[in-house]
This record gives C-alpha cells, sequence and structure tokens, in this order.
C-alpha cells in the first residue's frame, strides 16, 4: 500500500437516528498519522479507557497492568507496544487493523462498514470515539521497554 | 478471468484452512476446561442443581395436560427406555415441517399434536425440565447425527454460521471455538464450544438453560443481534455443533461455570 488512501468517508447510515459520522482519516502506508480529532490523546485517561471492560481490549490482550486480573491471551502482550510501533501505525490498528492483515480477530475500533447483523444497540456507532482512541494511542506509545 | 477465479478459489481454500475442523481424538469437552471443584458438582447427581429439573421433569412426563388428556408416558411409557439414546441425534429432520428440529421443538410438537395442549417456551421451567429429563436418559451415549440425507443441506448452513464474521466485534463462532480453544478471553477459558452438556446449569445463570440460550449469549458478546429463540438459523447451529462433536459423550445436565 502506497500513498495516501483516503478512506472513512461519511458513513452516517440511511434511517438510523443514533448513526454516527466517522471523521475522515488518511491512510498513509500502514500509519494514520494525524490525531484523530486533530488534539493530541490523554494518556491517563487512555490506561482507565484500555482497561474498561466494555472497551473489551484486555478480553484479548494482557500487558502491564497489575490490578487486573482478568486478561486474556488471544493477542499479543501490549508492554511494549510504543517501542515497537510508532503513534500513527498504532493509530490504525486500532482504527482498522483488518487493513493490515485481513484474517485478523481484532475487531476494527472505529469502522462501521461492511459489518453483518451488528445488534441495535451498537448499529451504526463505532466501538471507540476518536476521542477515546486517541487517549488509547497516547497511553500505548508510552509502553516501552 | 481464470486468474481472478483462481485467487477467488485459493482464498477459499485458506478460509478452509482456517476454519478446520477440530480432529475426532481432539475434541474435548467444555467439562474438561472446569475447575475440579466444579467437575466434582456435575459428577454427583446430589450436589448437581440440574437434576432438580430431571426431577420435574419425570413428574411432568406422567402427568395428563391438553385437550386430549394425555401424558407423555402414555404414548412413550418409561422414558429409561423408550428415550435411551435419542437426544443423541438431535436435531432430527422432521418431515412434516420439511426441516430439523431441535429436541425443545420436538417436545412441544408432541404437546401440540398429540396431547393438544399450548407449546411451552423455550426457557420456561417446564420445557427445561422436560427437555433435561429426556436428555439425562442419554447420558453416556455418544453423538451420532442423523444419517437422514436430508439434513445436509441444513448443516452446511449451520457451519455456514458458525464460520461467518458478525456483529460489532466482527468475529465468527470459528475464530474462537476452532482457532483460540486453548487460549483464556479474559478470566474465562474459551472451550471448543461443543453441545454436549444441554440443558446445563451454568453458575453465572442461577439456572439450566439450553443450547439456544448459550448460542444467543456468545452472539450478543460478539455484538451482534441474537436471532429469536427457535429461529432456523439457531435449530441450523446446533445441528451443526453436533455433527462436529460426533462421537462426543452426552453429559447433560452438564454444569458450566
Ligand atoms: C478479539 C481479540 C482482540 C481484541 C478485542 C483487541 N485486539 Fe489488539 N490484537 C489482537 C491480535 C490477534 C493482534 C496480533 C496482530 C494481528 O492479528 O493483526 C493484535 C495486535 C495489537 C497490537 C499490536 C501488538 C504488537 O505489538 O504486535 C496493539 C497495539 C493492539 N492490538 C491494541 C489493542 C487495543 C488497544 C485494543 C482495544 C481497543 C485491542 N487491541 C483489542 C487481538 C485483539
Ligand atoms: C470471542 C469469543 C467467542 C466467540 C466469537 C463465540 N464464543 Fe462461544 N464461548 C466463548 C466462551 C469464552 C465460552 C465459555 C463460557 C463458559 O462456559 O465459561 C463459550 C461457550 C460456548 C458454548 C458452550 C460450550 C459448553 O461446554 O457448554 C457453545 C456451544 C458456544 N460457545 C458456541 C458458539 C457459537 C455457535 C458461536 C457463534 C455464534 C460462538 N460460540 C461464538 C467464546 C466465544
Amino acid at each position: 500500500m502506497s500513498g495516501p488512501i483516503l478512506a472513512g468517508a461519511l458513513l452516517a447510515l440511511p434511517g438510523l437516528g443514533a448513526a454516527q459520522e466517522l471523521r475522515r482519516y488518511d491512510v498513509t502506508g500502514d500509519a494514520i498519522a494525524k490525531s484523530l480529532t486533530g488534539a493530541p490523546g490523554d494518556p491517563a485517561r487512555g490506561r482507565t479507557t484500555l482497561l474498561n471492560r466494555q472497551s473489551t481490549c484486555i478480553l484479548c490482550h494482557n500487558g502491564p497492568f497489575p490490578e487486573e486480573k482478568f486478561q486474556g491471551d488471544l493477542a499479543p502482550n501490549l508492554a511494549g507496544s510504543g517501542s515497537r510501533w510508532s503513534e500513527g501505525q498504532l493509530r490504525l490498528r486500532l482504527v482498522d487493523a483488518s487493513r493490515l492483515n485481513e484474517a485478523t480477530i481484532m475487531p476494527s475500533y472505529y469502522r462501521v462498514d461492511d459489518l453483518h447483523r451488528v445488534g441495535p444497540a451498537w448499529r451504526g456507532k463505532p466501538i471507540l470515539s476518536a476521542e477515546q482512541i486517541e487517549d488509547i494511542v497516547a497511553y500505548l506509545v508510552t509502553l516501552r521497554e | 478471468m481464470r486468474l481472478a477465479g483462481l485467487i477467488a478459489l485459493s482464498a477459499l481454500l485458506a478460509v478452509d484452512a482456517a476454519g478446520a475442523e477440530i480432529p475426532q481424538a481432539e475434541r474435548r469437552s467444555g467439562y474438561s476446561f472446569m475447575a475440579p471443584d466444579t467437575r466434582a458438582m456435575q459428577d454427583d447427581d446430589t450436589t448437581n442443581p440440574g437434576m432438580l429439573w430431571v426431577l420435574d421433569g419425570e413428574k411432568l412426563w406422567a402427568r395428563r395436560t391438553g385437550v386430549t388428556n394425555k401424558a407423555c408416558a402414555d404414548c412413550h411409557q418409561d422414558a429409561r427406555a423408550s428415550m435411551k439414546g435419542v437426544a443423541a441425534h438431535y436435531p432430527a429432520y422432521d418431515k412434516a415441517l420439511g426441516r430439523p428440529v431441535d429436541l425443545e421443538q420436538r417436545i412441544n410438537l408432541c404437546r401440540t399434536d398429540q396431547q393438544q395442549a399450548t407449546p411451552l417456551p423455550y426457557e420456561s421451567r417446564e420445557l427445561l425440565a422436560l427437555t433435561a429429563f429426556v436428555a439425562q436418559q442419554s447420558r453416556g451415549a455418544a453423538i451420532e447425527p442423523g444419517s437422514d440425507p436430508q439434513l445436509a443441506p441444513f448443516v452446511a448452513k449451520g457451519r455456514e454460521l458458525f464460520m461467518q464474521r458478525q456483529g460489532q466485534l466482527n468475529l465468527g463462532c470459528t475464530n474462537c471455538h476452532d482457532e483460540n480453544w486453548d487460549k483464556r478471553l479474559a478470566g474465562s477459558a474459551i472451550t471448543q464450544g461443543h453441545p454436549t452438556g444441554y440443558p446445563l446449569y451454568r453458575l453465572e445463570w442461577q439456572s439450566l438453560g439450553s443450547l439456544q440460550r448459550r448460542l444467543r449469549a456468545c452472539m450478543t458478546g460478539i455484538r451482534a443481534q441474537a436471532y429469536d429463540y427457535g429461529a432456523p438459523e439457531l435449530v441450523e447451529l446446533e445441528l451443526y455443533l453436533m455433527s462436529r462433536a460426533k462421537g462426543m459423550r452426552l453429559e447433560a445436565p452438564a454444569i458450566r461455570p
């Protein structure tokens, strides 16, 4: 993949009041260089959001979260994420990991199209908001080893 | 054109390899993933809460009801003989309906057709009790999916549903139960997803529950719209799960965390 690709056009679904418009973002190579919100996220808030069950991250992942008894092991340990990946690479992984690996089981956190039988409570909404994603990215960047 | 066809074919094959069935020798019941004290609870009928439903079911088996005022026992006599092994090959093909029915639906067909009584809703105490009583007569029996060739397209549809990604989390049953069954999802062991124990007592539910209840819970877990109780899709999934568990022993009423 080379050159900027325009993605995430205006994805409001017709007839769904709850549908949320996703912000546009540009993918360059394997990264989204710019913040989805135009502002940097808050790492402390990002840590809290990442550990919240509703965000679903630690259903699959584990990491340097000694206070969390129940963490998954379906996915790589998040320790050192910030050493392995740049901020922009982490952002694309959260927004739409399936762009990098079509067979991945990691959900796309900022995508509402190409999904099948989404339950009514979640339909038309991304799993996380742009703000939540920026907070988590800001936190992951600090996980260095 | 040729090339495109080849690419499409190899993509299909890749999907197939990923969703490969668990070989017979490696099939493991959810029982084997449980802590020793939970296993002990299932093994001993005096501590297995599922037996309360079985006892209720035994009473209902003999109770006359409906317009015809008949009991199950009036047609089937002693369930210990007549129902032995029956649950091991459900869902079964129903000729009149032209589709497979699960054990709950079979019981309800007897109610409406033979007893002329109202059908019992899924997860009602009575239907769970009757199902548990009938299923218990097959404890230890090897799962032997029906050999009726008319079942084949329904098994295939169930398999398709099992492979299909769905919900906001965009996961298929196969992603967890074929590809990751030796791992943990947060605190829970991901099992191979076998239907050997149903209806079963789930500690989290504090109740007995049907296989359909379990399937709906997994669907809601991936934030998909769960099919309604009794929907053909759920029966097709049940059917595929039984074919996928061929040869495994029934253990109803089981316990799960
Ligand atoms: C259903 C499972 C699942 C969930 C939920 C999940 N991930 Fe992942 N994640 C994976 C898998 C599997 C990989 C490995 C790479 C791949 O498959 O593409 C991965 C890779 C990653 C990586 C790169 C890891 C590395 O260093 O190689 C990061 C960072 C990450 N995930 C963060 C998150 C965050 C943050 C969340 C929640 C917002 C999350 N993941 C939710 C399955 C999951
Ligand atoms: C994200 C992972 C995940 C997905 C996807 C998933 N399941 Fe499950 N499933 C689980 C976990 C974890 C359990 C075990 C819960 C327990 O008993 O503690 C389970 C339990 C089950 C069981 C019960 C097994 C037993 O021993 O009683 C069945 C059957 C099942 N799943 C079928 C399905 C089907 C069919 C689908 C798709 C519609 C599906 N699952 C999707 C994680 C998943």
